[in-house]
């Protein structure tokens, strides 16, 4: 394995010094491979354009985190993407291009990097709760062409989030601002959500813009189905771009 | 032997632990996997208590390498790289076929996508990187393996991580970012087994009897380095409850997104190309009984290579929310990443100067060739789908996916292979392979499947981006998403059959392994093959003076 022609030692550093000596090796390469993610990395904790609030956006209601979990459960992340560029194209399939601020309180992204369904990021209110229930137990009854898998079993399954209320702690503790209040009726808000006619208006004053309804069409218990539906159909609504509209034209 | 009751001791205090963990737990999937680890600890420690003696005898035979951890390497690679591809047909035949998602929850393209992924990766080239590492530091340092019982519990306890991560995937378990899917309890164990493999490799390399620390050991070593680096970052996260499977990730939104990225890509630059250029530093030169082509290449092309790879990750986020300063350097660093991932293709082909003629003659330096090419081309094809016009038409798209298969069948899978050759019969001390005319089988068969798979994904990849954004006279948008479902389905179909290729090969490979093992040769007209010389495979006797440090 000879690889090392015997050169002369030079004076002063020569790469055999390294060569000779694993922890410095060791730590000049963990010196080098450091450089590059703390450049590119720490700024996005600071500079303005990452940082910054768009009015509208808020954390999650309990339902819709559940449906979240639900949606990186199920890995609906590998097929869809959440993240519409600023196309002309994209913004006329799909809608206004995603901001930064509207994902800014979720734990983790789910940017998705693989089309193979089309993007979700502003599906909410495009469709029925109907069409969606059908589509998830079904996807081939409502777009022939979908090579979508079936997720009939969401609807019989009653929802089992486990404690909001943990749920809750633990991602304010990484930073989404839930209020006291928000925690302690978290596991009785995941409820009401879902229920039809329920007076939600103490939701809707926390969490602006909740939908409060039975999602999945069956009044008998609340299921995953519920969840999932209700975390598709609040994506995207958060921001008003009808107001903003004007200011901002895609590339 | 108060040593071995201690260990065996402390496996019990720990399987109590997690039968504990398991009792309390908030969710089934927790349980299930307390009740795994609870398993694990058993066996473990009935299996210290059994082999207490047989090991220390080993222990003290420093005149052999250290080779059981290698050949259990061998086998585990074999059996999770068929396992692997046997998914990645499974799923492609269910884009093709959405009837074989088969109704259940636990069988749904989206759960069963991650487990190909990781049983690719982290299983069958994990376990390919693992197993090398353990051979060539030997090798190459002259030495038996330092702290023999941890490199034991590196490999058991990776295999015990892979099928944590496997179930978790199947029982719906996930943190949600792609290729650091496993949940935080697995991440703290895999943090476990890396921090013993880094003690085992870093003191096998200081107790060398060798001056020198050979090319691949530093390749070895910046791989095992940033990896532990990347999966401490890109994995903080916080545990709702301590007995239950679900975390939050630390980071959110755009932040969230560049650690991934940031990870994701250097999980291909570390894991997929530090360690895998590690073993073609040993494994070609030794086939081809030729010295490295270039010292000086390889000192400016390891450091340009791990210095440049950190900074691409952005090209994974081209025209998102990221800004566009982040997009520019990493599209930058991408196309500066081509020069040095050359350099090591240049070594690497180069080497076998003067020794051209093996391609003709001898199978395994004709794979070993194949996946320099391979690795040439993805590190070409990828610079340039870091360009961000090219990224836009490219994203999203199923060209990723066949760039991804080029590096990932070409390079990373027939190098494996060609290694896994290389070793069977020296470590199982047989005459030869069991048949150096499978292996002709198996390069056919692997270069067919993956010819019909990237060049399908192309077709794919190009078609779903242009008719994306197809505008017809009247201004409108011509196809809906549907329409650009269908019109790729006949590409689908390649793939998978691609992937049947693919797959049979590697099949006709596990026979081979499988018959060496066996002790079996087959009658047939002889092959050149490199000589073995078993008395020379030996550490070197303990000097009197220490090597330099
Ligand atoms: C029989 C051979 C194989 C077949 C048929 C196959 C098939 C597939 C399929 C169908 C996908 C999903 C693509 C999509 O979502 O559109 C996939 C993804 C993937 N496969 Fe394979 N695969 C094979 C071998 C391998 C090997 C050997 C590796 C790595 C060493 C690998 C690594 C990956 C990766 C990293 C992805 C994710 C790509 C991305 O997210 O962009 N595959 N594979
Ligand atoms: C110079 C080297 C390379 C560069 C600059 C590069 C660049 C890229 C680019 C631009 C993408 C597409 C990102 C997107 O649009 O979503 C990509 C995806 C990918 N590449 Fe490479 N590539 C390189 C080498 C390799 C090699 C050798 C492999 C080995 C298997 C590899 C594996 C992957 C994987 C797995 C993905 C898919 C990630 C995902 O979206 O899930 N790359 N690469």
């Amino acid at each position: 394995m000879a690889s090392h022609p015997e050169t002369p030692r030079k004076a002063g550093f020569s790469h055999r010094t390294l060569e000779r000596n694993i922890t410095l090796l060791g730590l000049l390469s963990l010196v080098t491979v450091a450089i590059g993610g703390i450049v590119e990395i720490a700024p996005l904790f600071w500079v303005d354009s990452t940082i910054e609030k768009v009015e509208g956006v808020r954390p999650y209601t309990p339902l819709e985190l559940a449906g979240r979990n639900i949606y990186m459960r199920e890995g609906c992340y590998v097929c869809h993407s959440q993240m519409v560029r600023p196309f002309k194209d994209e913004v006329e399939r799909y809608g206004h291009y995603s901001l930064a601020a509207e994902s800014m309180y979720d734990h983790p992204f789910q940017w998705g990097s693989k089309r193979t369904g089309p993007d979700l990021a502003r599906v909410g209110g495009r469709y029925s709760d109907e069409w969606h229930r059908e589509h998830l137990k079904d996807p081939r009854s409502v777009v022939p062409e979908s090579i979508m898998p079936p997720y009939a079993f969401l609807a019989e399954k009653p929802l089992k989030a486990g404690d909001m209320a943990a749920h809750f702690k633990a991602l304010r503790a990484v930073g989404v601002p839930y209020s006291d209040k928000d925690i302690a009726s978290a596991n009785a808000d995941l409820t009401l959500q879902a229920t039809q006619d329920a007076d939600a208006s103490d939701l809707q004053a926390r969490f602006p813009k909740a939908q409060a309804r039975d999602f999945d069409g069956n009044p008998q218990m609340v299921s995953e189905m519920d969840a999932l539906i209700a975390y598709l159909q609040m994506l995207g609504t958060l921001v008003d771009f009808k107001a903003a509209e004007a200011q901002e034209q895609p590339k | 032997m108060p040593a071995t009751l201690a260990k065996s001791g402390g496996l019990f205090l720990a399987m109590v632990v997690a039968l504990v963990a398991m009792a309390q737990a908030q969710d089934s999937a927790f349980a299930i996997h307390m009740g795994i680890m609870a398993l694990a600890a058993l066996i473990a420690a009935v299996a210290v208590m059994a082999t207490s003696s047989t090991t220390r005898r080993l222990g003290h035979d420093e005149s052999h390498y250290d080779d059981a951890p290698v050949r259990w390497g061998v086998i585990a690679t074999t059996f999770w790289g068929v396992v692997g591809l046997l998914a990645g047909l499974f799923i492609a035949l269910q884009l093709a076929y959405p009837v074989l998602n088969l109704g259940l929850e636990y069988t749904t393209f989206g759960r069963l996508r991650p487990l190909h992924t990781s049983a690719v990766i982290f299983a069958f080239g994990g376990n390919a990187l693992l197993c090398t590492s353990f051979f060539v530091v030997q090798r190459s340092c002259r030495a038996r393996l330092a702290f023999p019982g941890l490199a034991r519990f590196v490999f058991w306890g990776y295999q015990l991580f892979i099928v944590l991560a496997a179930t978790g995937y199947v029982l719906g378990v996930t943190e949600g970012k792609e290729y650091a899917e496993p949940e935080w309890y697995v991440d703290l164990w895999l943090t476990v087994v890396w921090v013993a493999y880094l003690i085992v490799f870093g003191g096998t390399v200081l107790k060398r009897r060798e001056p020198h620390i050979y090319v691949a050991n530093w390749f070895y070593l910046a791989f095992i380095i940033t990896v532990a680096m990347l999966h401490l970052v890109n994995n903080l996260s916080l545990p709702v409850s301590l007995v239950g499977a679900k975390s939050y990730s630390a980071f959110a939104g755009v932040q969230d997104a560049l650690t991934q990225w940031w990870y994701g890509h250097n999980a291909v630059g570390f894991f997929l190309t530090a360690g895998f250029l590690a073993m073609m530093y040993y494994f070609v030169p030794k086939q081809a009984e030729r010295p490295v082509y270039s010292y000086r290449l390889s000192i400016i092309h390891f450091w340009s290579l791990i210095f440049l790879y950190i900074w691409a990750g952005p090209h994974h986020l081209h025209y998102t929310a990221l800004p566009d300063w982040a997009q520019s350097l990493g599209m930058v660093f991408s196309i500066m990443l081509w020069m040095p991932s050359w350099g090591g293709m240049i070594n690497g082909l180069m080497t076998l100067n003067g020794a051209w003629d093996k391609i003709r003659t001898d199978p395994i330096i004709r794979m070993m060739v194949l996946a320099l090419a391979f690795y040439g081309m993805s590190t070409f094809e990828g610079p340039m789908m870091s360009i961000k016009s090219v990224n836009s038409l490219s994203h999203y798209t199923d060209w990723t996916i066949g760039h991804v298969h080029s590096g990932a069948l070409g390079w990373n899978g027939m190098i494996t292979f060609a290694c896994m050759y290389y070793l069977a019969p020296r470590l199982w001390n047989r005459q030869r392979l069991y048949s150096l005319r499978l292996i002709n089988w198996h390069f056919w068969l692997a270069t067919g499947g993956i010819v019909f798979y990237t060049a399908s994904m192309w077709v794919a990849g190009i078609t779903q981006g242009l008719m994306w954004r197809e505008y017809g006279a009247d201004g409108y948008l011509v196809n809906s998403f549907a329409e650009t479902v269908a019109a790729i389905h006949p590409m689908f179909l390649l793939r998978a059959f691609g992937g049947l290729l693919y797959l049979s090969g590697a099949l006709v490979f596990a026979w081979n392994i499988a018959m060496t093992i066996a002790g079996r040769i087959r009658a047939e007209a002889p092959m050149t093959e490199t000589p073995y010389d078993a008395r020379a495979d030996r550490p070197l006797p303990a000097p009197a003076l220490q090597p330099a440090e």
